[in-house]
């Protein structure tokens, strides 16, 4: 047993060493009594012998798919063999989705859009995404992701579990019971979803894309929902002023501490601390979604979508105002990247809808002086095909099918080095080519930026230390800065 | 776990094999020398003696007795980088003690034992020292740490304790008086025999059995359609009500179907295999849904009854325990054979029982008794009516009247640009002259003597000069009219148009309806070519929207337009008629009629035939009102039948279907084929022939089966005390913990199987013990000594599961609608949670009444959404046996703020305030936590009551709205003030920590 974790013993608080073989219930302990010094005190941890560069992270996830081909991996063979069919070799063994089953008669489609060069890195960005291309030099361009999932769900859950099935903590989770939180009045870990106003899209956002998994269920991130209760049952009930609810609560904990007196169970002590973050949350939640105070020039760096709750615009500006306030990781959603028929209708308005807000919240971050110590990162859970999927004559219903092989992904901030591309695909976007990226290794490297070793913070569980790259993943060490 | 057991270790006794050193190997050694073959380096295993002790180039790894010569232990203590073991960079390091263990293990002989799991139940002994066998075994391990069982909980205490353990409500103020009234010794022994009696027993226990089973009443995935398998839920109630002995229980749900003679119920069982979640995700891809579904019931069964963690070996051997890929995808081969092709997402997917209830069998049975009682009698009423004469002169009857409505029209003026016209002798017809356009646009000027029209018919008839002397003098002589306008000029010469509403055809060609010569394209058309022939001539009736009075002076004008891509397919002879009374063919079905009766019955076709038949029976009301009767009832029954549930449920193929081991838990990738068995390290399964699920349910329940019992007394252990005896409940494997009360779960084992596998007995058994009836009572010592109560030298005290705080509020207020089974119902959650969940697909819409106020139990389960109120809950996507007892704030607000805490607060206040007028604060205290509060309770209730009472003084407007929540009426008999007092008083109640907590 950790003889750090020894010492603890004597300070009686069974629940939160009782389920840990590595010392890891202490921050738990933190994070449940929201006590950050407690937090601070205890860095000296088996997983945690990197210096931090980032405090928190900002995921900006883009379910669906996006086409990595329109966005950022500009492929100038591909205006040469459009409508040209797919060279040897680069389908054989190769798996689809059953949208494109016969993949192998279909022909090369150039990206519908042009590229331009930007900033000092003269990174290549499609006109679709004018706002990030303006953020050039901020930002980290990995072009050589891959992932062994194919279906939306499963590639999900692959990015952001380290498993394709549900039941994984996802990294929010890790991160919130590795390294506990940073404020009392906020939960540690939050999640947000959105989708494109006018975009069909089928998918669903699976509670276990935040989940906990076999973490306890105070890991779980808190989804924070649209409309008048970002936090369920958050309003009290008709009737019930404010100050008679803390009247309630302080006749609860007078009765409550009169029984811990006669039991004497320290459950008692945490069931009042529960009950006091519950009372600020009903305070700090409405606080943290009533954007009224914002200035025009803040809100407009989102966008004209900010003014709309439940939009991605409003939903980067809730997640800047919840990392000010010590949230550690918020997840942000958005659907609606599926072009498998509306490459040329539908990807305009997803990029419009996302383009600014990604950008407007780097802005302000770094105007903030909040961009060096937080990591936002962009991206889905797989490409987009090079061929076409649908007929080169019907241009309206062009699509792409799912792509694993290679795609890309952004990230800014946070230890992070600006303004460089990394990895490249082949020339026609297909494969990787050089500097692969999978998704074990991008999810060792961000805990790395937190200062965590990817194979050291683990959790035991049926018999086995789980962790959230399985048994794979490598620190991506060129782009740290 | 090994530190703290080597405390109690007394330097005379060994060390253990399965106790003390495993679990250490397991942590340490067995990722690469362990089961896995595919993974073990320097072909090197320590799980086994022959590995370990194998002569090897540099020697044994373990030589028995010598650590000194054993290679495995110089490696350990090595001091070079490169040599030590584990490796440098391997995440767990051996730590002293845990190095000293081995050594010693290794000079005492190096002792290897089966997996304490996998081994038979052994029954230990006993000396009857204690009335209780529970009591002794857990009292002789007790002794070694020396502690001792705590004193007794007090009776209100345990009267709650076992009425939610046993009923997961809490006991009534009158179970509660008639107990304490009790005095007898078999006191306590009634109170279990009637709370086990109690229906709410069955209820209870299937609550975690349906996170086991996954069952929910969607698919899950994407769409997540509703399905019905709600009747296997009551079938599981109704199962541990009847005490269904457990062995039954796990055949009948595993195999039932396979059973001779299956009966509906073991038929009905097997719906525990079908509740998996189903994708009917757009582009998913059929088969690996289908082996998906497998790979589920597998893993669920392997969970359930085994304890094992079989999803590892989807991809490769079990690292840690001696499970092959192989035994796993043999026993994937027992679920293999369903005829389920995993396409489509049909939340009724075959095979499925259909599960009508007494009522609805009833009431079907006397639907059909009906229906072919009134058919009986349509059968004689048709004799009765159907005399050739009447029907006759009815025919004859109708035609007149439907031929006399119509007026020829006679033809004023008619002009065109290309064509030219001439009146036939009979007056009334027009025939075009000269030479035929490739399209043209009659005008046609008529006199209407009549002062209303509300139709208008067009003939086109046959003609000599026409292609062989058909309609047209186009190729075929066919022709297309295009358009069709009427339009009324009055004296002036001002139009106004009649716009047609509806028309019809003596016939239509395919393709060209007769309602194409009204719309709206000018190019589609009504055209009458039939493929062969055109031997008839031909019409058509154009009915206006509604009838138009044509003024004296005005004049009918009509427009037909032949403007298709077929030349000269223009009308070659035509008349036009007019209806001036509203029409006798205004409805579809009068037209097809009338249609058919002016034909000879000879040419009418069969539709026909019978629509004339049927017409003329209605002639006789009493026929008429016996038809309607008739297809009523057939409504009913068919609606009947569209409510009643289907449930999945299991069934094989007749041909078997081949399993393969799948490389890496792909479907595509087949590897060797596999036959079904069980796993080799568990006794061999018998069967005759190829073995089936029915083998595989009775191996499991075999008294020989190491697994079932235990794993089975576990959980029931985990239900009554917060975690079970082996905490892992989902994993016995070799890397679950050495249990501490090892002999206690084997003599439970051994006494379930000897009982017949009798579930209440189990129950019984362990509630009698006086190691479940201990105080729960804390000190620090015993906290320091024991954090999580695994030795049991206290009772057990935990936070009760979301759904038992809820079922708690609304019996305590009174509130709770006490209905077993039935469909499941819809109560309040906050707004919209569906509808985010399914881009707006699903609308939550709340019942009323009634509905609202149901045991947790029955509240619809949405798989992608789970209820609300439910908060800390498996989530039912798969196989879940584990607890969720955690403290997050969002629980908390729950209860504060969930509506229905408000209201049950108010109905207890009521019930408080009855029960006692001078004291409701106590009465309400005492309902809730069954004890009366103390002298110093009191006083914070008090003060607690009078705080809240100035806050609402304060601020009367609130008064009201606090009791408007929710159905329960308000009382008139009581000042609002004190029923807003009392009502936040009692959701206080509702959110103490002892409310909460089962202690």
């Amino acid at each position: 047993m950790n003889p750090f974790l020894e010492s603890q013993l004597l300070t009686n608080r069974r629940h939160f060493f009782s389920q840990s073989a590595l010392g890891l219930g202490v921050p738990a302990l933190a994070t449940l009594l929201g006590q950050e010094a407690e937090g601070e005190e205890l860095m000296l941890k088996a997983f945690q012998k990197i210096a931090p560069k980032a405090k928190r992270v900002i995921y900006l996830f883009q379910n669906g798919g996006p086409s990595h081909l329109e966005l950022f991996d500009h492929k100038p063979a591909l205006a040469k063999f459009d409508n040209k069919p797919v060279p040897a070799g680069y389908m054989e063994g190769k798996r689809f989705s059953t949208m494109s089953a016969a993949a192998n008669k279909r022909v090369l489609l150039n990206s519908i859009e042009p590229f331009q060069q930007h900033g000092q890195s003269g990174a290549t960005v499609s006109s679709l995404m004018p706002y990030t291309a303006k953020m050039s030099d901020d930002i980290c361009f990995i072009k050589s992701m891959h992932t062994e999932q194919v279906n939306h769900a499963p590639a999900i859950h692959f990015f952001l579990t380290g498993s394709q099935l549900p039941g994984r903590p996802s990294a929010g989770s890790w991160l919130s019971y590795g390294l506990g939180t940073m404020n009392t009045n906020m939960p540690t870990f939050v999640a947000m979803t959105s989708i494109t106003k006018g975009v069909g899209c089928g998918q669903i956002f699976y509670d276990s894309y935040w989940g906990n998994g076999f973490l306890p269920s105070r890991h779980q991130g808190v989804k924070l929902r649209a409309g008048e209760n970002p936090v369920l049952y958050l309003k009290n009930p008709k009737g019930m002023s404010h100050s008679l609810r803390r009247k309630m609560l302080d006749g609860i904990g007078a009765l409550n501490e009169q029984k811990l007196a006669v039991v004497g169970d320290p459950e008692i002590a945490t069931r009042i601390a529960q009950y006091e973050m519950a009372y600020r949350m009903q305070t700090s939640v409405p606080e943290l979604a009533d954007i009224s105070k914002e200035p025009k020039h803040i809100l407009d760096l989102y966008g004209p979508d900010v003014h709309e709750g439940g939009t991605f615009a409003r939903n980067c500006l809730l997640a800047r105002r919840l990392v000010e306030r010590g949230t550690r990781f918020v997840q942000l959603m958005h659907a609606g990247w599926d072009q498998h028929n509306n490459l040329t209708t539908a990807l305009h308005k997803q990029c419009k809808a996302t383009d600014q807000p990604s950008a407007g919240l780097l802005q302000d971050l770094k105007q903030r002086g909040m961009l060096d110590s937080t990591l936002v990162i962009w991206g889905g859970e797989f490409g987009r095909t090079p061929f076409l999927q649908g007929t080169y004559d019907n241009r309206p219903r062009w699509g792409r099918d799912h792509h694993p092989y290679t795609f890309s992904v952004w990230m800014a901030g946070g230890g992070i080095k600006p303004g460089m591309t990394y990895g490249a695909s082949d020339d026609i976007g297909f494969n990787v080519a050089e500097n692969g990226v999978h998704v074990h290794d991008f999810q060792a490297t961000l805990l790395h930026l937190l200062g965590i070793d990817h194979e050291k913070l683990t959790y035991k569980f049926q018999g086995r230390h789980y962790r959230l790259t399985d048994v794979h993943g490598h620190v991506v060490k060129p782009i740290l800065a | 776990m090994a530190g703290i057991l080597l405390f109690t270790l007394s330097a005379e006794e060994k060390l253990g094999f399965n106790s003390d050193v495993r679990p250490v190997l397991s942590d340490h050694c067995f990722a690469c020398h362990g089961f896995d073959g595919n993974a073990r380096e320097a072909d090197l295993r320590l799980d086994t003696a022959e590995g370990a002790f194998e002569k090897r180039e540099n020697g044994p790894a373990i030589v028995p007795g010598d650590s000194g010569k054993s290679l495995a232990w110089q490696r350990i203590i090595s001091d070079d980088p490169d040599e030590v073991m584990p490796p440098a960079d391997h995440f767990l390091k051996l730590d002293d003690q845990e190095k000293a263990l081995l050594k010693r293990w290794i000079e005492e002989g190096a002792k290897y034992e089966k997996h304490w799991t996998f081994a038979e139940v052994q029954t230990p002994s006993l000396t009857g020292e204690q009335d209780h066998p529970i009591d002794e075994l857990v009292s002789r391990r007790l002794k070694k740490e020396d502690l001792t069982l705590s004193p007794e909980a007090d009776e209100r205490t345990l009267i709650r304790r076992l009425s939610f353990d046993l009923r997961g409500l809490p006991p009534t103020p009158e179970e509660v008086k008639t107990f304490l009234d009790d005095s007898s010794p078999e006191a306590w022994g009634n109170l279990i025999d009637r709370f086990i009696a109690d229906p709410a027993f069955g209820e209870r226990f299937a609550w975690p059995w349906l996170d086991a089973a996954r069952y929910a009443d969607s698919n899950g995935f994407q769409g997540d359609r509703e399905r019905t398998m709600w009747p296997w839920r009551d079938w599981v109630i109704e199962a541990i009500n009847k005490n269904l002995p457990y062995d039954d229980f796990t055949v009948w749900q595993i195999a039932g179907d396979l059973l001779p003679d299956a009966t509906f119920e073991q038929k009905l069982a097997t719906g525990f295999l079908r509740n998996h979640a189903i994708n009917g995700e757009g582009g998913s891809i059929a088969e690996e849904n289908r082996v998906n579904y497998v790979f589920d019931m597998t893993e669920t069964v392997g969970t359930v009854w085994m304890g094992l963690t079989f999803n590892c070996c989807r991809c490769h051997d079990h690292k840690y325990d001696p499970l092959a890929q192989r035994d796993y995808y043999a026993m994937t081969d027992f679920f293999n054979q369903t005829p389920v092709s995993g396409g489509d997402g049909d939340p009724q997917t075959k095979p499925v029982l259909v599960v009508p209830n007494q009522q609805q069998k009833k009431r079907e049975q006397e639907l059909l008794t009906t229906i072919s009682s009134l058919e009986q009698q349509l059968a004689d009423l048709t004799g009765k009516i159907d005399q050739p004469e009447d029907k006759a002169a009815w025919e004859d009857s109708l035609r007149a009247s439907s031929t006399q409505s119509w007026e020829i029209l006679p033809m004023a003026e008619f002009q065109s640009d290309n064509t030219s016209f001439k009146l036939l002798k009979d007056q009334s017809s027009l025939i075009k002259k000269g030479s035929a356009p490739f399209k043209s646009v009659y005008n046609i000027t008529l006199d209407s003597s009549s002062g209303s029209i509300s139709a208008l018919r067009l003939e086109a008839m046959r003609h000599p000069n026409m292609t062989k002397g058909r309609l047209a003098p186009s190729d075929s002589g066919n022709f297309v009219l295009t358009n069709i306008a009427v339009h009324l000029i009055d004296k002036n010469g001002k139009k106004r148009t009649l716009p047609i509403h509806q028309a019809e055809a003596t016939y239509e060609q395919s393709g060209y309806p007769v309602k194409n010569a009204f719309d709206k394209d000018n190019k589609s058309g009504w055209a009458i070519w039939n493929g062969k022939d055109i031997a008839r001539d031909q019409a058509a009736v154009f009915r206006f929207k509604e009838p138009a009075i044509i003024a004296p002076g005005e004049r009918l004008l009509v427009v037909l337009s032949h403007q298709s891509e077929f030349i000269k397919h223009i009308i070659g002879r035509f008349r036009l008629a007019s209806s001036k009374k509203s029409p006798p063919a205004l409805k579809d079905e009068d037209q097809t009629l009338i249609t058919a009766i002016h034909l000879d019955p000879s040419k009418r076709s069969k539709d026909q035939k019978s629509l004339v038949q049927s017409e003329f029976l209605k002639t006789s009301p009493e026929f008429t009102q016996t038809d309607k009767k008739l297809s009523d009832t057939r409504l009913d029954l068919e609606n009947l039948r569209k409510s009643i549930p289907k449930v999945m449920i299991m069934a094989d193929r007749p041909e078997r279907r081949k399993t393969n081991i799948l490389a890496i838990g792909s479907y595509q990738d087949k590897g060797d084929e596999v036959e079904a068995n069980t796993p080799g390290i568990l006794p061999a399964l018998e069967s005759e022939g190829a073995a089936n699920r029915l083998d595989l349910a009775q191996w499991l329940v075999d008294p020989k089966n190491p697994l079932t019992s235990r794993v089975t007394v576990n959980r029931l252990w985990q239900e009554l005390f917060g975690i079970g005896l082996i905490k892992s409940a989902e994993d016995y494997g070799v890397q679950s913990e050495i249990p501490i009360h090892g002999e206690l779960i084997d003599f439970l084992a051994a006494d379930f199987v000897k009982s017949g596998w009798d579930y209440k007995k189990l129950v019984r058994s362990i509630v009698t013990s006086q190691v479940y009836r201990q105080s729960s009572k804390v000190d620090s010592l015993s906290l320091e000594k024991d954090p999580d109560n695994r030795f049991h030298a206290r009772g057990p005290r935990y936070r009760l599961p979301s759904w038992m705080i809820r079922d708690q509020a609304l019996a305590a207020s009174g509130m709770l609608a006490r209905q077993i089974g039935g469909t499941p119902v819809k109560p309040i959650q906050p707004l919209g949670i569906w509808a985010e969940a399914t881009f707006g697909q699903k609308k939550y819409v709340p019942d009323t009444g009634e509905k609202l106020r149901r045991r947790s139990l029955y509240t619809f389960w949405r798989r992608i959404s789970a209820p609300t109120m439910m908060f800390d809950n498996a989530k039912r996507e798969n196989c879940e046996v584990g607890t969720y007892l955690t403290n997050s704030p969002l629980h908390a607000l729950a209860v504060l703020n969930d509506p229905l805490y408000l209201e049950a607060a108010r109905s207890l206040a009521y019930r408080a305030v009855d029960q006692n007028t001078e004291d409701p604060l106590s009465a309400a205290f005492e309902i809730v936590t069954m004890r009366v509060p103390s002298q110093e309770e009191k006083a914070t209730l008090k003060e607690i009551s009078e705080r809240f009472r100035t806050s609402f003084q304060d601020n009367p407007a609130s008064i009201k709205d606090l009791l408007e929540v929710g159905e329960t009426p308000i009382r008139k008999d009581l000042p609002e003030l004190q029923q807003a007092t009392l009502t936040t008083v009692c959701l206080s109640l509702f959110n103490l920590d002892e409310t909460l907590t089962k202690e």
